[in-house]
């Protein structure tokens, strides 16, 4: 009678490694493939920098992921690649549907990520942290990125909110080409959270082009560029292409700004720190 | 030949009357809702004037920018048709307007987006590369003794053009992402310029291309019905090709480096104009050139007012408006 029960103490033993083993290989990740500039730094802002074997071509912070293959982007992922490095996790874009289904073939699991608004960016850290098995890191940098974004909001909270026009792009000494930030997406929430009036906010998309003519007619009071691509070397020089249009209140008022830095663009975890840079710009009143 | 200078009278007179009232009404009307009479008043600083912004800043250069762009496009169209004896010949045929593109995504690709005099370095570039597209194919005809066959020139347009649209398509895959969505928005077209600089700029070589172009009226006549046809009428036909391939691709290095390749217009108009007036050249050049600155800017003014506050790409707007206006033109010939 004495070998039954041990019999079936081995057998459950046995049977609890192995789902201890399948959850394992579920929740943890050891080998991770980020292609997406957000996720890589989220990452290691979550401390699983070291989990990463591979980034995206235009991965570039922090400098950590110099070091390591970048196989491919959004546009031109090198699967091969990819696959070769046995990864256990791999991040990919929603629209990167080729992609996905031939890491379905090779039954290598993804992680599904778009961009969207701010909140989304903390919430995407705490999937991201389940996911690979550091939940309580993920949401410790969840929480640092939320109270530094809730520090500027409370900062600026009282304050009247100035229409502002922030343009990502136009061609160099001309205002040919402008795209600015509409109302849907990480970038409009920063402006709103740092205490701006985005003068496209009822434009729900992420980037409007916009003519010399809509510039005049909407106004706004502060104009700030963002520059961010690798080797830009565009200087304060660039900005009198504004001085064309004087009756637009920021450009008759001085207030056209010039922001360099990749963390306007990358909407992962040091979006709390341009969140704040907007802030000074458009509100130098309550850092003072 | 009283007749013929009837024809182009009557002709020009027409289309320049269309011209001129769609130029002077297009101004006239925006997205935005201003004061002409504010807009024209001295006694305010201008720097105080919105409306006059709107109006002379924002409206003006690029009504004057389409109708350049528009006449340049359709008058290199009716020329590259003629010589080539190809109907589906256009402006984007002979790889002038890919030597252009290309020439303009390695400038934004590769960061050398300068300005010099308020001028930026894309248009330049862009012409430069219409220029190297041109010089390939040039030497290619210069290469053969007698005259290009328009065949063989057609069929090295369309192997070069797909060359140089290979390396846009490599440079727009290796640049960063944010310069590959500047890159297509660029090649997008866009003709609201800013500023007067770019228009001069561009009136340098567009002005010699319709000089080149309007001395050839009678030679594409000749050359359009087969070189033997044009020899035996006395052409020195290697000569005309060549100031013809001259013009036609330096009026489309500059139509492309102001407004971008915007596609349908080279092709289009000289098909409308030949359906309206016939095809002796000597009416089908200037109409063309007054129909297509007219078509061009009406295009422009939809773009910018129909569908507001967002506005789509004025070669969206060609392809919608000119599609329909060339079917019902076919369609009431009896084609």
């Amino acid at each position: 009678m004495a070998a039954v029960p041990a019999r079936l103490l081995k057998r459950s033993l046995a049977l609890l490694l192995f789902a201890a083993v399948a959850v394992g290989a579920q929740t943890q990740a050891r080998r991770i493939v980020s292609i997406i500039p957000a996720t890589t730094e989220m990452l290691f802002a979550m401390g699983a920098g070291d989990r990463v074997v591979a980034v995206g071509t235009y991965d570039r912070f922090p400098p950590d992921v110099q070091k390591l293959p970048h196989v491919g982007a959004l546009l031109d992922p090198d699967v091969e690649r990819v696959i070769a490095l046995r990864p256990d996790l791999v991040i990919v874009y929603e629209t990167q549907t080729d992609l996905r289904t031939q890491l379905d073939r090779a039954r290598i699991p993804y992680f599904l990520y778009k961009h969207r608004g701010l909140p989304d960016i903390s919430e995407t850290m705490r999937a991201l942290g389940a996911r690979i098995g550091m939940a309580d890191r993920g949401n410790a940098a969840a929480d640092r990125l939320d109270r530094e974004v809730a520090a500027v909001k409370a900062r600026v909270a009282a304050l009247p909110r100035p229409k502002t026009l922030v343009v990502f792009g136009r061609e160099r000494g001309t205002l040919r080409g402008l795209d600015a930030s509409g109302g849907y997406g990480f970038l409009h929430d920063m402006m709103e959270a740092a205490g701006a009036a985005n003068v496209l906010g009822e434009l729900k998309q992420q980037a409007v082009q916009m003519s010399t003519e809509m510039v005049l007619a909407r106004g706004p009071e502060i104009i700030i560029e963002l520059h961010y691509a690798r080797g830009d070397s565009t200087s304060e020089g660039d900005m009198k292409a504004w001085s064309t249009l004087p009756g637009v209140p920021a450009v008759r008022n001085k207030r056209v700004f010039l922001l360099q830095g990749e963390e306007f663009v990358v909407p992962g975890p040091r979006v709390g720190a341009a969140t704040e840079r907007l802030a000074r710009i458009i509100h130098p009143e309550s850092f003072k | 030949m009283n007749e013929l200078k009837r024809r182009i009278a009557v002709t020009v007179g027409a289309f320049g009357a269309l011209a001129l009232v769609v130029c002077v009404t297009a101004p006239l009307v925006g997205s935005t809702s201003i004061s002409l009479a504010r807009a024209f008043d001295r006694s305010i600083p201008f720097a105080d004037n919105v409306d006059a912004q709107v109006f002379f800043v924002a409206r003006l250069p690029r009504v004057v920018a389409a109708a350049l762009v528009g006449a340049a496009f359709s008058i290199a169209g009716v020329v590259f048709q003629a010589l080539l004896r190809n109907p589906l010949a256009s402006p984007d045929t002979l790889g002038v307007s890919a030597g252009a593109s290309l020439g303009a995504v390695t400038v934004i690709a590769f960061h050398l987006d300068v300005s010099a005099f308020g001028v930026s370095a894309i248009p330049i570039a862009s012409f430069a590369g219409s220029a190297g597209a041109f010089g390939i194919i040039y030497l290619l005809a210069a290469a053969r003794r007698r005259g290009t066959s328009s065949t063989v020139l057609l069929l090295a347009g369309i192997a070069i053009s797909a060359l140089l649209s290979a390396f846009n398509r490599f440079i727009t895959l290796i640049a960063d992402f944010t310069d590959t969505f500047r890159s297509v928005r660029w090649m997008m077209g866009s003709l609201d310029v800013g500023s007067y600089r770019e228009i001069a700029a561009a009136l340098v070589p567009m002005s010699a291309a319709f000089a080149i172009i309007f001395t050839l009226p009678r030679v594409l006549d000749l050359v359009s019905l087969g070189a033997e046809a044009a020899r035996s009428r006395g052409v020195d036909v290697k000569r005309a090709e060549r100031l013809a391939l001259v013009g036609a691709s330096l009026s489309t290095g500059a139509a492309v480096s102001l407004g971008g390749p915007i596609p349908f217009v080279g092709i289009i108009v000289p098909h409308m104009v030949r359906l309206m007036v016939g095809a002796d050249h000597r009416v089908v050049l200037p109409a063309s050139a007054l129909f297509g600155a007219s078509f061009l800017v009406g295009c422009d003014l939809v773009a910018r007012t129909v569908f507001g506050p967002i506005e789509p790409p004025v070669g969206t707007v060609t392809a919608i408006i000119g599609g329909p206006f060339f079917l019902w033109l076919l369609f009431r010939r009896g084609f």
